[in-house]
């Protein structure tokens, strides 16, 4: 197998099949704070402090973290703004 | 389009205990509201909302599906923030003014656009099998490439993959980490969801960095 977009670094493998270590949210979990989690994100309100487990989870889940990088996308090409 | 039946949310307040809602946020529910004269409007605005959502969404990844035509992406659009609005309307309860509703509603169009994406991206393959996985395994371990001790770690890997796992953990690991399935599409394959299979993809995280400790592997400092 040589495909091209399979990952070809020991470190890229060992990350993807070992995952994050410590405390992660749930995929459920992370989707109820995703909303939360971009906003604080864009406002560099410390998002990892105020939502614990949520960057572990979007290391080791590549679907959630599409998700908040499409979220955080969608936001900034309407501005970036997250004022009320 | 609107969907005809809609779920008919029970309140239309924010749950106590949580911050309050900004003007925009509340006045968005307080249309939203069954008894509201303006509902069937803030129906049709949210839905106009989702759709520019999900449109952006599938644009997004429309190199995923290089044999659709535009009007195919549109469709899958369309269904997308159809789908969007239902969960949403279901779910009104549910928000709590943790962010602004336009946000909070945001992310169900996206997340079912690129659900509907990955499956359409997948449609008619089939799942990769195993020995593609351990091939993808064998290749980053060549020990002609790479340094002794990394040869090592990926044999003990291989090993603790192979008898240190059930079947099902040992299927999605494979699937998801080595051979890319997006997790979305082997939940509609094996009748599961997102968050099912995650919990066994990390149940099986768990157990092979215990073992390889336990072998005596010192994992990086991000690994534990």
């Amino acid at each position: 197998m040589n495909d091209p977009d399979r990952p070809t670094s020991p470190a890229e493998v060992l990350a993807r099949l070992l995952g994050p270590s410590g405390a992660e949210l749930s995929c459920e979990e992370c989707f109820a704070q995703l909303d939360r989690y971009v906003e604080l994100s864009i406002a560099q309100a410390n998002p990892d402090q105020q939502v614990p487990g949520m960057r572990a989870h979007l290391e080791g889940c590549p679907a959630c973290e599409e998700d908040f990088r499409s979220l955080r996308a969608l936001l900034e090409s309407h501005g970036g703004s997250t004022s009320r | 389009m609107v969907p005809a039946t809609m779920a008919m949310p029970m309140t239309t307040k924010i749950r106590s205990g949580g911050p309050s809602a900004d003007d925009s946020s509340q006045l968005w529910l307080e249309r939203l509201a069954p008894s509201s004269p303006e509902r069937e409007a803030a129906v049709v605005e949210l839905h106009a909302l989702l759709l520019s959502a999900a449109r952006f969404e599938v644009n997004r990844r429309r190199d995923e599906l290089p044999h659709l035509r535009g009007d195919d992406h549109e469709d899958l659009a369309q269904q997308s923030a159809d789908d969007a609005l239902m969960a949403i309307l279901r779910k009104l309860d549910d928000f709590r003014g943790e962010s602004r509703f336009t946000t909070w509603a945001y992310k169900f169009a996206l997340l079912e656009a690129a659900v509907k994406v990955r499956q359409r991206a997948w449609q008619g393959r089939e799942i990769p099998l195993e020995e593609e996985g351990w091939a993808v395994l064998a290749d980053v371990a060549a020990p002609a490439q790479r340094q002794a001790e990394d040869a090592e770690l990926f044999g003990a890997l291989r090993e603790e993959i192979a008898r240190g796992l059930t079947a099902r953990q040992r299927d999605v690991l494979v699937a998801v980490t080595l051979n890319e399935v997006p997790i979305d599409v082997l939940a509609e394959r094996l009748g599961s969801t997102r968050g099912a299979l995650y919990k066994t993809l990390h149940d099986a995280r768990r157990n092979l960095r215990a073992a390889l400790r336990e072998r005596g592997f010192q994992l990086g400092a991000g690994e534990e």
